[in-house]
């Protein structure tokens, strides 16, 4: 069976539509969070959106809306432990991901184990994504896409240099507060397309790749943006056509065109 | 008219129960260049950043342009060139022109676009820092003295009324140090910028700054150079060595 034949199937339109949005979210978010030294917070808030699901169930409810507000009640949690509490970054995101596991497995457990939807959640099920699904992760993925492009400037200037950026005026407490909610709500966002198990990988790895051959700030948001959508739609059809899941196959090939960029960085800088 | 720029009253600032600053009072006015030395630790780059809001003190008042520090807005009347950024990443992909765009950020509404009015400062500071060759090089690609001057840059794009800088010569080679003190220099008279500059280079800061105010923990001199080299009382205080320093080249 060719593309075109793929391409007329229902699912895979939604599969590729929602996948595309959120794939431009990632990355653009991404870029931000790895100069941040903030990668692992992905891993931590997916780690939360593991019990925040895990919630959902047991109440019967939309994992997608039950999901959003904890995560950014984590996130919050999050900036908080390090703002106000003095605990280092990564240990506060330690602490904020493991009681997110602990809290999905003893909910699984009272629920009466784990069952297909949960293992839905944790390693992606993009094919299965529903119309309403692809509305919301449209919608919100646009609205996020809009706050950081409005942001844009101040955004990189707490990036670069946050005591600067406090002189020229960014109020950085109010804006890093910002940044946790759209992370918060990018991770929840993508927890169908690649799995809370992969989430920080569409976070992190067009970031990284973007990285070896950017030549200014702006560039390394178009090439990331670039490398994620062509992962995921490319990832999508690969996993199709080979019968291969979805999740893991978007992250390997963000991973060979990673691997691409270390060796295009390397023969530019022997050339 | 000479305008009250800085304003500090018996500040103090204390971490982990000690000490930091305490006892400091002095005032700053448009057309003032004021090098601020002292030891190490004694406080220089934490008074800086009282001053600007960025820690708070535990006593006293800091007033920017009238305004308490802590209420401060109109940040497009401040340069801030931070000690040599110890945290730059070495491979963060930004450029110069992107950079130096960032000092604008204070005097733009949201959605912060740059205009032509933005794109023609940056060209003029570009050109005043002869900089303009490298504008689209990575700043990780640059050396010391470049990235000095492209932060340099940043602080001054805004044609601000007060610069406030720390330590700004230490990446400096002697040639590119004296042109820069020649800048310093030429913007406080020809745009009657008030200048503070924290530098361990006792030795220079005669030469250009106008007044000295000598920081150790608490504010041991505040005064014009001529009163700090004539004073027998300053003799004593810092001992002639240390004093001869300072004065030797201010002729």
């Amino acid at each position: 069976m060719d593309i075109t034949e793929f391409l007329k199937y229902g699912f895979v339109q939604r599969a590729l539509i929602a996948g595309s949005f959120i794939a431009l979210l990632c990355s653009t978010l991404g870029v931000f969070l790895v100069l941040r030294r903030l990668s692992l917070i992905g891993d931590g808030l997916a780690h939360a959106t593991f019990g925040s699901v895990a919630v959902a169930m047991l109440f019967k409810m939309s994992p997608l809306y039950v999901s959003i507000p904890i995560v950014m009640i984590c996130a919050v949690g999050i900036l908080r432990l390090t703002e106000k509490f003095r605990v280092y970054g990564d240990a506060a995101i330690g602490v904020v991901s493991s009681l997110g596991i602990a809290a999905g497995v003893m909910i699984s457990s009272v629920a009466g184990g784990f069952n297909v939807d949960l293992f839905s959640y944790l390693f992606g099920s993009i094919l299965s994504i529903s119309l309403t699904e692809v509305y919301i992760s449209v919608g919100l993925s646009a609205v996020v896409l809009f706050v950081l492009s409005f942001f844009y400037h101040d955004l990189l200037s707490i990036t670069f240099d946050e005591e600067a950026s406090k002189v020229s005026g960014v109020k950085t407490e109010w804006m890093n507060t910002l940044f946790v909610l759209l992370t918060a709500l990018t991770v929840v966002l993508s927890m169908k397309v690649v799995g809370i198990m992969l989430i920080s990988a569409l976070l992190i790895l067009p970031a990284v790749t973007a990285l070896q051959v950017s030549k200014s700030f702006r560039s390394t948001i178009a090439i990331a943006a670039l490398v994620s959508v062509v992962s995921v739609i490319s990832g999508t059809l690969i996993s199709f056509s080979l019968d291969l899941p979805t999740g893991a196959s978007i992250v390997i090939v963000n991973f060979v065109l990673f691997s691409m960029g270390l060796l295009y960085k390397r023969a530019a800088g022997s050339a | 008219m000479s305008i009250e720029v800085i304003s500090v009253k018996n500040l103090r600032f204390r971490y982990n129960s000690l000490d930091v600053l305490s006892e400091i009072s002095f005032s700053l006015k448009t057309g003032d260049y004021i090098g601020l030395v002292g030891p190490n630790g004694s406080g220089k780059t934490t008074l800086l950043k009282v001053i600007l809001g960025l820690v708070r003190p535990d006593e006293g008042e800091v007033r920017l342009f009238g305004q308490n520090s802590t209420d401060f807005t109109q940040w497009q009347k401040i340069g801030y060139l931070p000690q040599k950024p110890a945290a730059l990443n070495p491979h963060f992909p930004v450029t110069v022109g992107e950079i130096i765009a960032l000092g604008l950020l204070s005097r733009k509404k949201y959605p912060r676009h740059m205009n032509r009015s933005d794109e023609a400062a940056i060209s003029s500071v570009l050109d005043l820092l002869d900089i303009r060759d490298i504008r689209d090089r990575l700043i990780g690609e640059l050396s010391g003295g470049q990235q000095q001057r492209v932060f340099l840059a940043r602080a001054i794009v805004n044609d601000p009324d007060l610069l406030i800088l720390d330590e700004p010569s230490t990446a400096l080679d002697p040639e590119t140090r004296e042109r820069f003190f020649a800048l310093m220099g030429s913007l406080n008279k020809e745009k009657n910028m008030a200048i503070i500059i924290v530098t361990h280079d006792t030795g220079n800061i005669g030469r250009f700054a106008s007044k000295l105010l000598y920081l150790d923990k608490k504010l041991l001199f505040f005064g014009s150079f001529e009163d700090f080299c004539g004073s027998t009382e300053i003799t004593r205080l810092f001992g002639e060595f240390s004093q001869h320093v300072i004065c030797h080249r201010h002729d």
